[in-house]
Formats: C-alpha cells, sequence, structure tokens
C-alpha cells in the first residue's frame, strides 16, 4: 500500500478500516543469503539498501526485542555532517544528501527538517577553530557559514550573550542540518525493506555463531538456527558482547547517553543549538517540548538509564547558555547505550571471519549516520569491498596507527 | 551511583573520575606491536562484573579498583589499585 495524501483522504472518508499493517511480522526460515543482526535504523536502512541498490532478496533481520526500541528511539534526532577530518567529513555529507531524499525514497514521513544547526563560540580560540572547521567543510563541498554574536542575536535573541564566564562571540552555521522524526525513520525503512521482500524477525535474539573453517554458515538464535553466507552485525552498543561470541575483541567499550524533553512549548528554538562552553544541545520538537542532551555519563554502562550528576551537568549547560530554560519543566529523561570506540569515529568493515561484518563503533554521531551507514555497510556486503566515503572505517586502524580521532582525545572511550 | 572509598568512605561518584579497565596490563618494553595495540585499544567490555580504575579526584587521591556490575551499577568491593597504600 502506497501512502499518499490521496489515500489519507479516502482511508478518513471510509473510517480508516482500509490500512495494513506496515510490515508483515515474519517467521524465521532456515536459511536466507544474508542475516543483519539488529533491527534498530542502521540494520533496517543496510537491510533495505541490500535489497534495493544491490538486488538481493534473500534477506533477514534479526531483532532481540522490537525495533525501534533501541538507540534509533533514544537519540536527540539531529543530523548534520559539519566533521572536520577528511575520513568522516565524505562520509557523513553523503548521509545528509540521503536524508534530504529519504522520504521520497521510502515513501514515509520522517518529517525530514532542515531548519539548521549552529555551533556558538565563546572566545577567540574556539572561532578560529569553526573557522577552520567551516573552511575544511567548504572544501568538501559541506555548506558552512560563519555568524559573528550580531548575527546569532538577530536569529536567536533569548541567549544570555553577556554571560560573564560565557559570553556569545558567534557561531559556525550548518543550514542544511536540523532533526528528524526518530521513530519514523525505523518504521520507515522496516516498511520500505520489507515491501522488496525482507523478513524482519523480531524477539529473535543471536547467541551464537557457526563458523567452519574461519568462515561463517550462519547463526543460533532465541528461534532456532538460521543458516546464512554472510552476516552482517549492526548492534549499537551491544556490538561487543555479539561480536565476542564469534571470538572476537572489539576497539569499543559501552557508556550511556542520556537524553531530556521538556513539556511541551509555543515555537521557541528555531533550529539546533549547540552550547561551545560545555556540552549541551537543543532543539525543539514539533510537539513542542525542549530535547536536549550533553555528555555520556563517562563509566562503562549497559543500563539503559544514567545518574543524576550527569542531568546536573546537562542542565547547567542549558542555563548557561539560555536561563530562561529554567522555567521549563522536565517531562522524561532516558539513557540509551552508545558503543564508544578508542578513537570516536565508527568502523564499517570485514572482521578476520570470513562472511562476517562489523558495523559498529557509532558513539554518539549513529543517528545522523543512519541513511549512510546502511548505504555503505549495504555496499560492502555485497560487493566485498569498502564504499569509497567509508573506506576509512576499518578494523585494522587502530593496528596501522590511522585513528580518526576528531576531539584528538586518545584512546579514551568515555572522553570522545 | 556511590563509592565507598576506602580512605575516605562512602562517596558521591562525581568526586571519582573513571579510567576504564583495569585487567589489561602493560606489555613489557620489547613485546610485540600486537601485545601493545591489545593493550592500548582492545577491549574486553563485559555487561556484568566488571574491574576498573577510578580516581578519587576530589578526595584522597587514591588509585582504586572498583568491582562493578555494568547492568546494574551495584559496587561489589572497593581496594585500593595498590595494595599497600
Amino acid at each position: 500500500m502506497r501512502y499518499s495524501a490521496f489515500r489519507l483522504f479516502t482511508e478518513a472518508l471510509r473510517g480508516n478500516r482500509g490500512w495494513q499493517p506496515a510490515w508483515r511480522d515474519a517467521a524465521p526460515r532456515p536459511a536466507y543469503e544474508a542475516v543483519i543482526v539488529g533491527g534498530g535504523g542502521h540494520g533496517l536502512a543496510t537491510a533495505y539498501y541490500l535489497a534495493k541498490v544491490h538486488g538481493l532478496r534473500d534477506i533477514a533481520v534479526l531483532e532481540k526485542g522490537w525495533i525501534g526500541g533501541g538507540n534509533i528511539g533514544r537519540n536527540t534526532t539531529i543530523i548534520r555532517s559539519n566533521y572536520l577530518l577528511p575520513g568522516n567529513t565524505p562520509f557523513y555529507e553523503w548521509s545528509l544528501k540521503l536524508w534530504e531524499g529519504l522520504e521520497q525514497e521510502i515513501n514515509y514521513n520522517a518529517m525530514v527538517s532542515q531548519r539548521g544547526v549552529l555551533n556558538l563560540h565563546h572566545n577567540d580560540a574556539q572561532r578560529d577553530a569553526n573557522v577552520r572547521r567551516g573552511n575544511a567543510m567548504r572544501l568538501q563541498g559541506v555548506d558552512a557559514e560563519l555568524l559573528d554574536a550580531q548575527d546569532v542575536r538577530r536569529m536567536l535573541p533569548f541567549l544570555d550573550f553577556d554571560n560573564a564566564r560565557f559570553p556569545i562571540r558567534g557561531g559556525l552555521l550548518q543550514p542544511r542540518g536540523g532533526t528528524v522524526r526518530h521513530d519514523a525513520v525505523a518504521w520507515g525503512y522496516a516498511r520500505a525493506a520489507d515491501r522488496l521482500g525482507v523478513d524482519i524477525i523480531q524477539n529473535c535474539e543471536v547467541t551464537g555463531f557457526r563458523i567452519q573453517g574461519g568462515a561463517v554458515t550462519g547463526v543460533e538464535t532465541t528461534r532456532g538456527p538460521i543458516a546464512a553466507r554472510k552476516v552482517g552485525l549492526a548492534c549499537a552498543g551491544h556490538s561487543s558482547r555479539v561480536a565476542a561470541l564469534a571470538g572476537l575483541k572489539l576497539p569499543i567499550e559501552s557508556h550511556v547517553l542520556q537524553a531530556f524533553v521538556t513539556e511541551g512549548l509555543k515555537p521557541l528554538i528555531p533550529g539546533v543549538i549547540t552550547f561551545g562552553a560545555g556540552h549541551f544541545y537543543i532543539s525543539q520538537s514539533d510537539k513542542g517540548g525542549l530535547v536536549f542532551g550533553g555528555d555520556i555519563d563517562g563509566y562503562n554502562s549497559y543500563a539503559q538509564r544514567g545518574n543524576l550528576a550527569t542531568v546536573e551537568d546537562v542542565c547547567e549547560g542549558g542555563m548557561a547558555l539560555m536561563p530562561m530554560i529554567g522555567r521549563a519543566r522536565l517531562l522524561r529523561s532516558w539513557g540509551g547505550v552508545m558503543d564508544m570506540s578508542m578513537d570516536g569515529s565508527p568502523i564499517i568493515d570485514h572482521t578476520p571471519v570470513e562472511g562476517l561484518y562489523l558495523n559498529a563503533g557509532w558513539c554518539y554521531g549513529g543517528f545522523k549516520a543512519t541513511p549512510g551507514s546502511g548505504w555503505c555497510f549495504a555496499h560492502l556486503l555485497a560487493r566485498d569491498e569498502p564504499h569509497p566515503v567509508a573506506a576509512a572505517y576499518r578494523l585494522d586502524r587502530f593496528a596501522a596507527g590511522r585513528v580518526i580521532d576528531e576531539k584528538g582525545q586518545g584512546p579514551h572511550p568515555n572522553r570522545h | 551511583m556511590r563509592i565507598h572509598c576506602p580512605h575516605c568512605g562512602p562517596r558521591g561518584h562525581d568526586e571519582f573520575v573513571h579510567h576504564g579497565d583495569a585487567v589489561p596490563q602493560r606489555p613489557q618494553t620489547d613485546a610485540t606491536d600486537a601485545a601493545f595495540h591489545d593493550y592500548v585499544y582492545l577491549r574486553d567490555n563485559p555487561a556484568g562484573l566488571y574491574r576498573e580504575l577510578w580516581f578519587h579526584a576530589a578526595g584522597c587521591h587514591s588509585w582504586l579498583i572498583v568491582e562493578r556490575d555494568t547492568r546494574t551499577h551495584e559496587i561489589r568491593s572497593v581496594t585500593f589499585a595498590r595494595g599497600d597504600a
């Protein structure tokens, strides 16, 4: 069933009795050509592009819970491609280009809203860093505009410009950045993949791998064994655990990142704002809630909930940026488990086990990367070679000394 | 989360700085590149009991080894990283 305004209109006249489930609740078959482990945004996007771009039809996505229950529904919905390093920028820009055409591509309203992402600076050194980043972006074909304090004041008059410690001197704006309704991304990809014959199998946890002569031949699951010639892992914060079932040890630690939303307010914040003196980023959802977040909690965690000290730290950032936020009541907060890599950048690569592929280490850049990650992982699975824009995301880059460390923090996942 | 510092008593975790896995040991200087790669970059990252290093930055400046469950944040034991401290 194709979604359209006409369809919406006719269904309304018929009492909305004609809608069908958006995807089948598939039961596992004994064998597939390719199995994707993890039914989050990245796994579903991978399955979709495998079917759509590379013509594979015999694909299953295995999800231990329900699709959209993990980080795809736990982030702050921001999309952007304002990266500095050559290994990152082309990938995130390709991902942003895919966002721009996503809704037409998958026939699903994901509410992609390019309302702009503004990174503020508060001193000369930060301005210089933003100039450098903006130039690096523009050299690689990404949009970037440097704003001075007056420009920012016109756009966001409610910020605390003359804060004694962190006065706002300007910012780097990426006008094409913005927000997307995150749940709809999972549902939209699931529906589009299902229409191409992909089996989406929920409540099916992978408990082991079948490996013969160094090559994968299938997976063991809570719903029985499934044979597959190719297996792709897209397990977000649980990458280490699943990879360990195949005898692999990854350059990854799992950490919890919290997000927050206030009660619904009238339109206030036009785009995404990030504070430069602490770690705080905020936007306003279409329902009116202020959606914001900050740093990870800082210690390894598989609990999908965070600690109060981080809540305090994030809210202090918000108060320093826009004191009126103190009047808004916090409605909810939640946590997601991130696979923080040793250099803060992701991995899309082969593993030492033939036929087993890894998509991991997204830290907290995972949501914006969803379409690009799916596109490039599908390319790797189908053609057995990395996609050109993801060619730097190799598993062996740590041993080879080619790390991609945007923040220059060294091998400490809790500082990226 | 509260960490029971053996010197200072129970304190909020925000007094401490987390330094990661306490299990990897620095290889000898003549060890292979592979051994150093393993030590610097690879982690077991268990979902369950985890031995980790914390530094009591806003307290006694002791390095501590904390045994904690990464699924529940329940702390099993806290000891000085150096036995004779």
